[in-house]
């Protein structure tokens, strides 16, 4: 089964999503949106790094990745430039350099529409072992640091007076998105990888009571957009990244209607 | 048992001191409340007391089986996050269903567990996160504000209930406060904060000796409407404040004006 292109993106894309939705929600509840983006055009700058320097595609994104993420965090902390601003630069920044960088390769090494929006073709049995392994790890982390990462969410100081460490969560949180955005680069590509983050968890919010509640709508949410937009590249020959964003907004919307007639009916 | 002791702490933030020269120590089973006008670093000594932010110069000592309640003065929520009063409760402990309820109806807001926290009203909010504190058996309870956005009656209902817990848990309390009369009424050690330790010591002393009567007197103390205190040291611009005032209580002929955010309160608490 795993022989057809489709069925390996199909496969890897649903995992993705199972892991992208959770992660997604603490992107949203912390106000991350524009830092996934900026680790995200980072890791186009990482791929550059990777075919200059011939190392593994993967290593070279998840290093670039991670990097700018763990700079970042430091960055913020030191407060003098708005967080915003110091995220515009980062990111335009690293998206230029990358795009410069591929810019002089030749184009049988690096296929850049590929790397923005995204390849169906491109997923192999190996891909799809490193998005299952990396995937288990990241939910597995997830789980064990819920509490405190949930705390660290809701108040810094009350999570750090109450004796948790909320900084060690936070830099192991954005670990974990790096190492997401470095296995979603494939499938979703460079510009709309957030998107898979954010807008299944964003949908889910409209339907959901609980944090716990909302993680596991968001992981069926994003699976739902990636099994349609997928479906939809098929038929439509469109490239698979914006056509599971395109699904994903469609499921987006449909929550928000669904949550305000729940919302309606509430009031009688 | 001493819980936490600041010794001569100061912090130097965006090249100015927020605080400088500041002791006091808080043990179990002891009130302690920061007074002080806007921008006195009342907050910013509860949170060297708490560890949360460090000192740049001075020593702090906490207990090592210290165990912190924490209100904080603001909580900004994200709508996004779907949060519900008993899911707040259970943030970092485990409480059960029967000690929320006991909680939630000690501090005022009984059954309300399934309320989406962001549709609380500020002083509900309030109460929400001090049951969420007391639910954790702390040692050492730090309010910063308690009562902000809590009705009249409700204020005093709830320093009733500071007073209780206290003996309950025998825990320490760093109260931030802006009513004069619950922080001279209720608590045993009394620090009145300007960038530097103006004044310290018990209510019953301080407020009997003439040094108080120029701090809150003068006009104000039987309405406590208002506060107005005079120095008689100045404050340097590196935080200094000479002649130097030996954490003792306040000196004569104060010189310049502290202005209270009391007026300010009264008009959040009409609105409330």
């Amino acid at each position: 089964m795993l022989d057809d292109f489709f069925m390996r993106a199909m496969v890897a894309g649903l995992m993705l999503a199972a892991v992208a939705g959770p992660l997604g929600c603490f992107v949203i509840w912390r106000r991350l949106s524009y830092f996934g983006d900026t680790m995200a055009h980072a890791a186009l700058l990482g791929v550059a790094l990777a075919v200059f320097l011939q190392v593994d595609m993967l290593l070279g994104v998840g290093a670039i990745v991670a990097l700018v993420a763990v700079l970042l965090v430091a960055l913020r902390r030191r407060g003098t430039l708005s967080a915003d601003t110091l995220l515009g630069i980062l990111s335009h920044g690293a998206l230029a350099v990358g795009l410069v960088m591929i810019g002089f390769m030749d184009d049988a090494r690096v296929d850049l529409m590929a790397l923005l929006f995204g390849d169906l073709l491109a997923v192999d049995h190996s891909d799809i072992l490193v998005i299952a392994i990396i995937g288990a790890g990241v939910l597995v982390l997830l789980w064990a640091m819920w509490q405190p990462l949930l705390a660290a969410t809701l108040n810094h100081e009350i999570a750090e007076a109450e004796g948790q460490r909320p900084q060690l969560s936070e830099m192991v949180f954005v670990l974990l998105i790096a190492g997401v955005i470095a296995v979603a680069l494939k499938i979703v590509g460079a510009l709309l990888i957030t998107a898979l983050l954010i807008i299944p968890a964003a949908a889910a919010r409209w339907l959901s009571r609980s944090p716990e509640i909302m993680a596991v709508l968001a992981a069926l949410l994003g699976m739902v957009g990636v099994a349609g937009g997928l479906w939809g590249s098929l038929q439509f020959d469109s490239a698979s990244g914006p056509s599971i964003v395109v699904c994903s907004l469609l499921v987006f919307m449909v929550c928000i209607s669904l949550g305000a007639l729940i919302e309606r009916r509430k009031r009688g | 048992m001493q819980l936490v002791s600041l010794d001569d702490i100061g912090v130097h933030r965006s090249g100015r001191w927020l605080v400088r020269n500041v002791s006091f120590d808080i043990k179990r089973g002891e009130i302690v409340s920061l007074i002080g006008p806007n921008g006195a670093g009342k907050s910013t000594c509860a949170r060297v007391a708490l560890g949360v932010m460090a000192a740049n110069e001075g020593r702090v000592s906490r207990s090592a089986r210290l165990k912190v309640g924490y209100v904080p003065q603001k909580l900004a929520l994200d709508w996004t996050l779907p949060l519900s009063v008993e899911r707040l409760m259970r943030l970092t402990e485990r409480p059960s269903s029967q000690q929320i309820a006991a909680a939630l109806e000690r501090t005022g807001i009984a059954g309300m567990e399934k309320a989406p926290v962001q549709g609380l009203s500020g002083g509900e909010f309030q109460r929400a996160l001090l049951a969420r504190a007391l639910l954790r058996s702390p040692n050492l309870l730090v309010l910063d504000e308690p009562v902000q956005g809590v009705d009249y009656g409700g204020e005093l209902a709830l320093y009733d209930l500071i007073l209780q817990l206290r003996e309950e848990l025998d825990c320490g309390v760093l109260m931030i406060s802006h009513d004069l009369h619950v922080v001279m009424a209720q608590t045993d050690s009394v620090v009145c904060l300007n960038g530097h330790v103006c004044c310290r010591g018990a209510p019953a002393t301080v407020s009997g000796s003439q040094e108080f009567q120029q701090i809150f007197g003068e006009q104000a103390m039987a309405s406590l409407a208002l506060y107005q205190h005079n120095h008689d040291h100045q404050h340097l611009d590196d935080g200094r404040v000479v002649p130097a005032d030996a954490g003792g209580c306040c000196g004569e002929n104060h010189s310049h004006p502290h202005q209270s955010s009391k007026e300010q309160d009264s008009k959040e608490r009409g609105n409330a």
